[in-house]
């Protein structure tokens, strides 16, 4: 309870008001009142609070694992100048920056924001945030649909399949085809396939990951870039880890129209899978289909700097049923964790953890492809993660890893039937030379001990 | 009373500041990136600028300095429910065995987040009676979609695929429509009657066999109880349609009154509004949705699910449960986001009911309406409020003929209270009001603070009549005064760019385009 | 601001000046100041065919979005591009340099079903 109120307040308001009780006030019909008790856990004085939660927080013995896990949700180090910053009172507890005079400061860290995303994208324009990666996915495809007016869209499968799945889940929906087009040999996108699809002109957009869910770089050579524009399918680049933006091309130079991406790396918290911040950055071609919030820069009457939301005619409050999306509240407070992010950490510094993702990935892959029995799936390049394929269920031997205290990483028989003896394992600059050997080891002895049985 | 003095010059953005050669240890220096990577793969600049620490967290300080919360003052936003976001949630949220799990950690390393997720779903069932919650939805708006999907797929499921209407009050959140409109349905409007409220008779003229959901919200964004939504949930039923509750306006009724009671077939929770998750300047939200029995099959996936696995008896019920994430729904509509929650506002929301108890979130909603009700019959001495009668969790007033006396607009008034240290209230909604002011003190507001801003509003309505010019000209204590939205519509500025970069293209800066294809 | 006579005005707000089989179109004074200040115009492609009393469009201001209406049938032959960098000639001068879009009447007789300046004068009193 954080209310105020003594009882001498409520019986002053409630003469004020000229009611008897509070009972009164809230009155409803017979027929709807409430009739059975609640069935809600008891209150509890802070201090049993915390203690309550201690108890529900040790069961996630997970957290303690060396964990190799990635796949749309990265461990990144943040600085812990991020927090103190973010949690101050004035960012922390603002709503939705409507008054702008009063928000200015929100208003330019969002103006940031999209500042960085554009100079990391290469895109001319981005919003102030969506939900997450696959929301972006979704609303990026819904874009590109009324851009083009064509009702179906092509996905790689190389791209995030829960990605995929919430597309599917937004296109049923819309009554929108979702088809799919396959990955190569090399674990990328297969790009004679795609070619043929889009020349078809029967696709809104083709949405391609790089890196992709394998980890490696996907982006499309000049010659397919050429043919889907030719086919006037829009080009939508899905990114699912940001920092890869750091070291790789941006989906600007490889012929990206959108760009959907999932900001979680720059320094906010996995959290068991939200929340996270998405986005979505374009040419200026789709300004006006963006969904979701922008911040613009104007002045106000004395000709002073001053920001401002602007473009809401796109937006549900004004433009209702015809709004380019439905969404209101987005995910501004993660946006700006990562907007502090990237101020913290710089070019260099991003640079820095970009590159020692690249190095500890290699290590990892290095040390697992040298046991008997494991090998790399893939050779395209990769980015700080990779398939390993252990010719056998991944299951059982992630399993029997998870016994031994170390997340392996991702079995890939959940989403690829075919890969079912395969593994997406993750190293970031968090991973240490302990938890490769460690996890080298337990793979050794795994296989040691399933060959003397 | 006025808000805090700040520095007026401008603070440049982050673009401006900084030097080349500056760099934070947060890692140690890394190899060349051809070291591991095709060089053809690779960016050949990366244009972000390098700060000291120090200049960051000035920085952010300084437009942290520049930013109203409610940490600062009064927050009325109507339909917003700006309560106190009490820090211990926050405390509970950061653990970092909540923080730092991986979400594709296993489900056996992973039951104390899978007990959170379980214990608030359990007990959002009950306070709001629904057969089940998922927790899966990022805001209000989104747990929208995902109920309207729910219902295409069941009434799909029930060759009832000609069910393509969407009943929607003219009082309704704009998210009502958009959300429609995303699942390929058409959007009928229900005009109020003169009560502000949804008639039966209206409604009976408009649904029929094609209606696919009514959606509501009880009470209305009049701040009004619908008194008659057993009827219009009957008669929407015997059309064989659903009812959707908007759960934007919760904190009216949680504890007192229940949507499953009502008739709801399907609601959200805006849970960064009723259960004190901040809102952090725009989310991120969290936006349970509930369902009624016949629909749980349709919830997205992944769900929680229970076993017992029996042990100690004296824990909380939770402690003696096994869970798992379950993907394996063959009616689900599918998932809707990449991972399975906001799961650390999940913590947020169920902390705070562990604070309160059902008897404290009982009182909650009475003292929000308490706090309401109070302020609109002490506003009403000087201003108009066009439905004056016991109001709920909010209530609007008019400004139309304060505006025909003095020419002061809602606008005008919403502005000077940014002057005297108050957020201002919702403006120009529901769009049935003119000159609407939509005010929501929540429970956590004091009398005090209550009869302060009553002060302020009836020295600004005196003021209208004695010195509008001064009203026209608000704000003038803000670091800014009004913003010219007209430009920043008209050219915008949406971006920082490099000086250079602008001046390469000028024809093409900031020039608004059409869709070439 | 008097409105031309020689015009054909539409219930929705759009004039037409016919001139052969050429008509240009516009919104008029009291739909631009109801909307305010305007910051966008969406228009048809030239090429396009456009119904009458169809959609062709929409017309942006801050805070508000209208459709806009084709008052005549026909083929659209020109758009009015400075729009697009001046959206505010909508407000300053709706019958002059504010004009959208001319179209190529469909049968090339006159249109119907539309307003003189008196009956759209009384309309909008």
């Amino acid at each position: 309870m954080y209310a105020p109120h003594t009882d001498a307040d409520v019986e002053a308001m409630l003469a004020v008001i000229g009611v008897g009780s509070l009972e009164e006030l809230m009155r409803v019909p017979e027929a709807i009142a409430l009739r059975d008790p609640l069935d809600i856990v008891p209150s509890l004085p802070e201090y049993q609070l915390a203690r309550r939660f201690d108890r529900i927080a040790e069961r996630n013995d997970g957290v303690g694992f060396r964990s190799f896990l990635g796949g749309g949700a990265y461990r990144h180090y943040a600085p812990p100048a991020i927090t103190a910053l973010v949690m101050r009172g004035e960012f922390l507890t603002a709503y939705t920056p409507y008054q702008a005079e009063v928000s200015q400061g929100y208003l330019q860290a969002i103006y940031e924001w999209q500042s960085y995303i554009c100079l990391l994208t290469g895109m001319d324009v981005s919003n102030a945030s969506v939900y997450d990666g696959a929301t972006a996915l979704a609303e990026s495809a819904i874009m590109a649909i009324n851009a083009t007016g064509r009702r179906k869209v092509l996905v790689s499968r190389a791209v995030h399949p829960n990605y995929r799945a919430v597309l599917q889940t937004y296109c049923d929906g819309l009554d929108v085809e979702v088809d799919e087009v396959g990955y190569a040999a090399d674990g990328t996108t297969d790009l004679a396939a795609l070619e043929a699809a889009v020349a078809s002109k029967q696709y809104a957009a083709i949405a391609i990951q790089s890196p992709n869910f394998f980890g490696n770089v996907d982006a499309l050579p000049r010659i397919t870039a050429d043919a889907v524009r030719a086919s006037e399918t829009v080009i939508i680049a899905v990114v699912a880890e940001a920092l890869s933006l750091a070291a790789l091309a941006p989906p600007s130079e490889w012929g990206a129209n959108i760009v959907a991406g999932e900001a979680q790396s720059f320094g906010v918290p996995v959290a068991y899978g939200g929340p996270y911040v998405g986005f979505i950055a374009a040419t200026k071609e789709h300004l006006r289909r963006i969904p979701g919030r922008l911040a613009g820069k104007s002045v106000d009457g004395s000709g002073r700097t001053a920001y401002v939301l602007t473009l809401q005619a796109r937006e549900q409050h004004i433009r209702r049923e015809r709004a380019t999306s439905n969404i209101c509240t987005n995910q501004a407070h993660c946006a700006l964790i990562a907007t502090i992010y990237l101020a913290l950490m710089g070019r260099s510094g991003l640079r820095d953890v970009a590159s020692l993702n690249c190095k500890r990935s290699r290590e990892a892959a290095t040390a697992l492809s040298s046991i008997d029995g494991i090998d790399l799936r893939f050779d395209a390049p990769f980015f700080n993660e990779f398939v390993v394929d252990f010719h056998q269920p991944a299951a059982g031997v992630l399993d029997a890893l998870a016994r031994r205290e170390i997340l392996g990483g991702i079995d890939l028989g959940r989403y690829y039937p075919e890969l079912r003896t395969c593994a997406l394992v993750t190293a970031t600059e968090l991973t240490t030379s302990g938890d490769i050997a460690a996890l080298a080891t337990a793979l050794e002895e795994e296989a040691r001990g399933r060959a003397v049985v | 009373m006025a808000a805090p003095s700040s520095d007026r010059t401008a603070t440049p953005v982050i673009f401006e500041l900084g030097s080349e050669g500056r760099a934070n240890r947060y890692v140690e220096p890394g190899e060349p990136l051809e070291n591991f990577l095709p060089s053809e793969a690779l960016r050949a600049d990366l244009p972000l600028p390098n700060h000291s620490e120090l200049d960051v967290v000035r920085h952010y300080t300084r437009l942290s300095q520049r930013t109203f919360g409610i940490d600062l003052g009064f927050y009325p936003l109507g339909s917003c429910t700006m309560k106190y976001n009490p820090r211990i949630n926050d405390a509970m949220a950061s653990k970092p065995e909540f923080a730092q799990l991986h979400p594709y950690t296993p489900d056996a390393h992973a039951q104390g987040a899978l007990a959170v997720m379980y214990e608030l779903e359990r007990n959002l069932s009950s306070l709001f009676g629904m057969a089940a919650f998922s927790l899966n939805p990022a805001a209000g708006a989104h747990a929208e979609l995902t109920a309207l999907l729910i219902a295409k797929r069941y009434f799909r499921d029930r060759g009832e695929t000609k069910r393509d209407k969407v009943i929607v009050p003219d009082t309704a959140h704009g998210t009502n429509p958009a959300s429609a409109a995303m699942c390929g349905f058409h959007v009928i409007s229900l005009p109020s009657d003169e009560r502000g409220r949804v008639s039966v008779e209206a409604l009976s003229q408009v649904v029929g066999d094609d209606t696919a959901v009514c959606m509501m919200t009880n009470p209305n964004t009049l701040g009004l109880f619908e008194e008659s939504i057993a009827a219009v949930a009957a008669a929407v039923h015997a059309a064989g349609g659903l009812m959707y509750y908007d759960g934007a306006n919760a904190n009216a009724l949680m504890g007192n009154a229940r949507p499953g009671d009502m008739g709801f077939d399907l609601m959200h929770l805006n849970t960064h509004k009723t259960f004190t998750i901040p809102h952090g300047g725009g989310g991120a939200g969290h936006g349970p949705i509930g369902v009624a029995a016949h629909l749980v099959d349709y919830l997205p996936t992944p769900v929680v699910v229970a076993t017992e696995r029996g042990g100690d008896a004296s824990g909380a019920p939770s402690d003696r449960l096994t869970f798992r994430l379950d993907f394996d729904r063959p009616k689900s509509i599918g998932p809707v986001r990449s991972f399975w929650s906001n799961f650390a506002h999940a913590v947020r929301a169920l902390a705070y009911i562990y604070a309160n108890g059902a008897e404290g979130l009982t009182r909650v909603s009475q003292l929000a309406v308490l706090n309401a009700n109070y302020l609109r019959v002490k506003i009403a001495e000087f201003l108009e409020t066009p439905y004056a009668e016991i109001c709920r969790h909010e209530f609007v007033v008019s400004a139309q003929s304060l505006k025909r006396e003095t020419g002061v607009r809602a606008l005008d008034i919403a502005k000077a209270l940014l002057d005297r240290g108050f957020m201002a209230p919702t403006m120009y909604f529901p769009l049935i009001v003119p000159e609407c002011l939509m005010i929501e003190p929540t429970e956590t507001e004091s009398k005090e603070t209550l009869d302060e801003f009553v002060d302020a509003l009836r020295e600004i309505v005196s003021r209208a009549h004695s010195a509008p010019d001064e009203l026209f000209a608000a704000p003038v204590t803000t670091v800014v005064g009004r913003v010219d939205e007209t430009l920043a519509a008209r050219r915008p500025d949406l971006r920082w760019e490099a000086r250079g970069q602008q001046e390469k293209d000028p024809s093409t800066e900031k020039k608004v385009t059409k869709v070439n294809f | 601001m008097g409105r031309p006579e020689e015009l054909l005005y539409s219930k929705e707000h759009e004039w037409v000046r016919v001139d052969g089989d050429t008509a240009t179109i516009g919104i008029t004074d009291y739909a631009a100041d109801s909307m305010g200040d305007v910051v966008y115009v969406e228009l048809p492609k030239v090429g396009a065919g456009v119904k009458q009393f169809g959609t062709a469009g929409v017309v942006e201001s801050v805070k508000a979005v209208s459709d806009l209406y084709a008052p005549v049938a026909g083929e659209v032959v020109e758009i009015n591009d400075t729009l697009e960098n001046d959206p505010a000639a909508v407000n300053k001068d709706p019958f002059g340099s504010g004009w959208l879009f001319k179209v190529k009447l469909a049968g090339g007789a006159p249109p119907e079903g539309l307003l003189d300046a008196g009956e759209y004068e009384r309309l909008t009193a």
